[in-house]
């Protein structure tokens, strides 16, 4: 019995101790005491301590306080007082000016990340969001919007709403939504014709975070809509070699002058698809005769250009096959097999001086291309020749194995026989 | 005619060639249903030349280090006159005689033909095929191409897990911590010197063995014989069983001549020490029963690692088969049907785990 009594007093000591450091390390766990009633409560004003400490801003060391005021070392409701500093929820119109007070100030910025840019809120004024914003819009976009607010995370982390491959969703939530967008009478559209685009199969399938998504064209902070004059700029920043040619070609001239757009009026904007050869032709995907006219001298170029990219693209096609013929037969092909790549290059070449408008140019391309397709598809017949020639070897080979087996098996019979008889 | 015969006159008056060459003469070689199994070794020793003369010309091309193999075996299969038919063959024999060495050991183990007094042949006829083994190891990787440079690395990987030795081994045998242009000129070395040097001195030894212990006679045949000796027949190794051995040579040569036409040994791709190792990396097909054996061993077998233990293993089955004849015993018939056994269950593992190796993935 004094046993068990003791037993129990043990207890009971143990779990006041456990109590004890419980509390201690609740304590020393929060001197952001906003969490503590914020992390139970329903939303909007719930924000766990799980939530915000994968924040950028928590792991900065910053706490509520930073954003709404008050004194979060307090545990009662005067944590919360107005003497304290207290602002409450952040209105919409207040949340770009809170930002930048940080966000613009080089000197505090540098302390945490000296390489983060302090530009952001100026360019959010010359963007459409912020003038819309200026002008009491306050249904545009602002800072939380595309950055999450409580669990903001830096550009770089996956989850984050700015990370390069979630940008175009980040986007689509407003943009892509036609009854929120219905007062500014834009298409809702981009977001659809951009997941079917080129650019969008190098950022998701080619895994190319490089590759662009909204921001590279529209600017991120800065957002707008490129003018019909910087269309040519903003792509050029990828497509160097394509708006080089373009800038000394005819067209561009014409383009300005018409008011048109430069490398939309052919590729389209937000769902450019890889460019084929049939952007030459009539059909469908034909570009050129949007403008021209069928028999004049650009139609002609048109169709040369076109034979001559055709002729090529089946010349590579054919050595290719050729060359397949011969390796499965075991020749060695493999330096007409580099030479092929030559070819493939040459053929890239030429399409991108297309951007030139120049047939001459383009032709030298095609022609370079030829003379190398010519010389694989000549090495894929030599090492076919080869490959009968050996065949032919070997049956003549053969025989001469056989002839030799045979003459072998009478001599042997014959020696065997005269033996046997001699014995005999 | 006249001349030959002078010649030979000359060699007989001052080496005593007719002295030297009696003991052919009158060696025979017994008839039976199993006889055909005589030729196997006359194959290989056949194709083990075939290896030297299309590897000595090779040689005049081959350049042995990293930057330049690949170019010259190329250069010998697309430039050289006839260089991809020396390649070929050279390829494709060294695949048959390896086939030709197991099947001439399985076909001496079941024949029982390693029994007293020919101990040291089996024991010689067994170091060298642990050194035709050496000498497919070592050439895959001459070629300098993709497949080879992975299943090197893979294969000295595996010799790095013997214990206490294992990585002074691995270091020893790439000349550095990785496959390299050392590990290549190593490689180069001992397949042209080293092996060359130890195969010949072992075939002759083994040659000389046969010689003086002559053909050995299966258990069964052996008995009848004994009882009956009116039913033994033999002929002569010379011309008699020589013709019928040049014979299968001829057939032989058919057959590499016929693959290397038809289906010339290819190159590959040249080996990027930096680049990714190609899916499904596989060692050439003698090795597969052992690879696959390692592959599905679990990674830890009684707190042991696994591995080690599979490695271990083979090494001890290899010492035993090399030793297979003197553990028989006196108990002739009862260490023979163990044997027996032995031999059978080895060679039902080789095949069924090389073809499994093959089909999976």
């Amino acid at each position: 019995m004094a046993t068990l009594q003791n037993n129990g007093c043990w207890r009971v000591l143990l779990l006041a101790a456990v109590l004890c450091a419980l509390a201690g390390g609740s304590r020393a766990q929060t001197a952001n005491t906003c969490l503590d009633c914020h992390g139970v409560l329903d939303p909007p004003l719930r924000v766990t301590p799980e939530q915000f400490s994968q924040d950028i801003h928590a792991q900065k060391g910053l706490t509520c306080a930073s954003c709404h005021g008050g004194d979060p070392t307090k545990a009662d409701m005067d944590a919360m007082s107005k003497a304290a500093g207290f602002r409450g929820k952040i209105e919409r119109g207040q949340i770009p000016g809170l930002c930048a007070r940080c966000h613009s100030d080089g000197n505090f910025m540098r302390k945490y990340n000296p390489g983060l840019r302090t530009d952001q809120f100026s360019q959010y004024q010359t963007s459409v969001h912020g003038k819309l914003f200026a002008k009491g819009d306050r249904k545009v976009a602002v800072c939380i919007d595309c950055h999450g607010v409580h669990d903001l995370r830096p550009a770089t982390d996956t989850r984050s709403k700015i990370y390069a491959l979630n940008i175009a969703q980040t986007c689509a939530r407003c943009h892509a939504d036609a009854a929120y967008m219905k007062p500014y009478g834009i298409p809702t559209d981009q977001f659809a014709k951009y997941n079917i685009s080129v650019h969008h199969e190098a950022m998701t399938a080619g895994g190319d975070l490089s590759a662009p998504t909204c921001t590279t064209c529209h600017g991120n902070h800065g957002a707008a809509p490129p003018g019909v004059d910087s269309v040519r700029n903003v792509c050029s920043n990828c497509h160097v070699f394509q708006a080089q040619m373009y800038d000394k070609s005819s067209h561009k001239n014409v383009f300005q002058a018409a008011g048109l757009p430069g490398c939309v009026v052919c590729h389209s904007n937000h769902g450019i698809t890889r460019p084929t050869d049939a952007k030459l032709g009539t059909g469908p995907e034909g570009v050129c005769m949007q403008c021209h006219s069928p028999g004049d001298d650009c139609d002609r170029a048109r169709l040369g250009i076109l034979a001559g990219l055709t002729k090529l693209d089946e010349s590579i096609k054919s050595a290719d096959r050729l060359l397949a013929v011969a390796e499965s037969s075991g020749m060695e092909v493999s330096e007409a097999r580099l030479q092929q790549d030559q070819a493939r290059d040459s053929l890239t070449k030429a399409r991108v001086t297309i951007h030139s408008f120049q047939p001459q140019l383009i032709e030298q391309d095609i022609e370079a291309g030829l003379k190398i397709t010519a010389k694989d598809l000549q090495a894929g017949k030599d090492a076919l020749a080869e490959r009968d020639y050996r065949r032919k070897g070997l049956g003549v080979t053969v025989v001469f194995i056989l002839m030799t087996l045979v003459g072998l098996y009478f001599y042997i019979r014959q020696l065997e026989g005269s033996s046997s008889k001699g014995r005999a | 005619m006249q001349l030959l015969k002078h010649c030979r006159e000359w060699i007989d008056e001052r080496f005593g060639w007719a002295k030297l060459t009696e003991p052919l003469r009158h060696k025979t070689v017994p008839i039976h249903k199993l006889s055909y199994w005589y030729f196997l070794g006359g194959i290989t020793l056949f194709l083990f030349g075939v290896q030297v003369c299309t590897g000595v010309l090779l040689l005049l091309y081959y350049r042995p280090s990293a930057n330049e193999a690949f170019e010259s075996v190329q250069y010998i299969m697309t430039r050289v006159h006839f260089g991809w038919l020396v390649r070929s063959i050279h390829s494709w024999a060294a695949n048959l005689m390896i086939l030709t060495a197991f099947l001439h050991m399985f076909s001496v183990l079941f024949l029982r033909a390693y029994r007293k007094p020919r101990e040291l042949t089996w024991v010689s006829g067994m170091i060298l095929l642990f050194l035709v083994l050496g000498f497919g190891f070592s050439g895959y990787l001459l070629p300098w191409n993709t497949l080879a440079f992975f299943a090197t690395k893979v294969g000295t990987e595996i010799t790095g897990q013997v214990p206490l030795v294992g990585h002074t081994l691995l270091v020893l045998l790439r000349g550095g911590e990785e496959v390299t242009g050392a590990t290549l000129s190593r490689f180069f070395g001992i397949h042209v010197a080293v092996l060359p040097g130890l195969t010949a001195l072992l075939i002759l030894l083994h040659l000389a063995l046969v010689q003086r212990f002559g053909m050995s006679l299966p258990p069964g045949v052996e008995a009848k014989w004994k009882v009956d000796p009116t039913v033994v027949r033999e002929m002569k190794f010379v011309p008699n069983f020589l013709l019928r051995e040049v014979m299968a040579w001829y057939i032989a040569l058919g057959v590499l001549g016929t693959l290397a036409a038809l289906l010339p040994w290819e190159l590959g791709t040249k080996a990027d020490p930096f680049g990714a190792a190609p899916a499904g990396i596989r060692p050439e097909w003698y090795f597969m029963f052992m690879f696959q054996t390692l592959k599905l061993i679990p990674s830890k077998i009684l707190h042991i690692d696994g591995e080690l233990l599979g490695i271990g293993a083979f090494g001890l089955a290899g010492a035993i088969w090399v030793l297979l004849p003197f553990l028989e015993g006196r108990r002739e018939k009862r260490g023979g049907t163990l044997i027996r056994g032995a031999g059978i269950f080895a060679l039902c593992y080789i095949v069924a785990m090389t073809i499994y190796g093959y089909l999976a993935k």
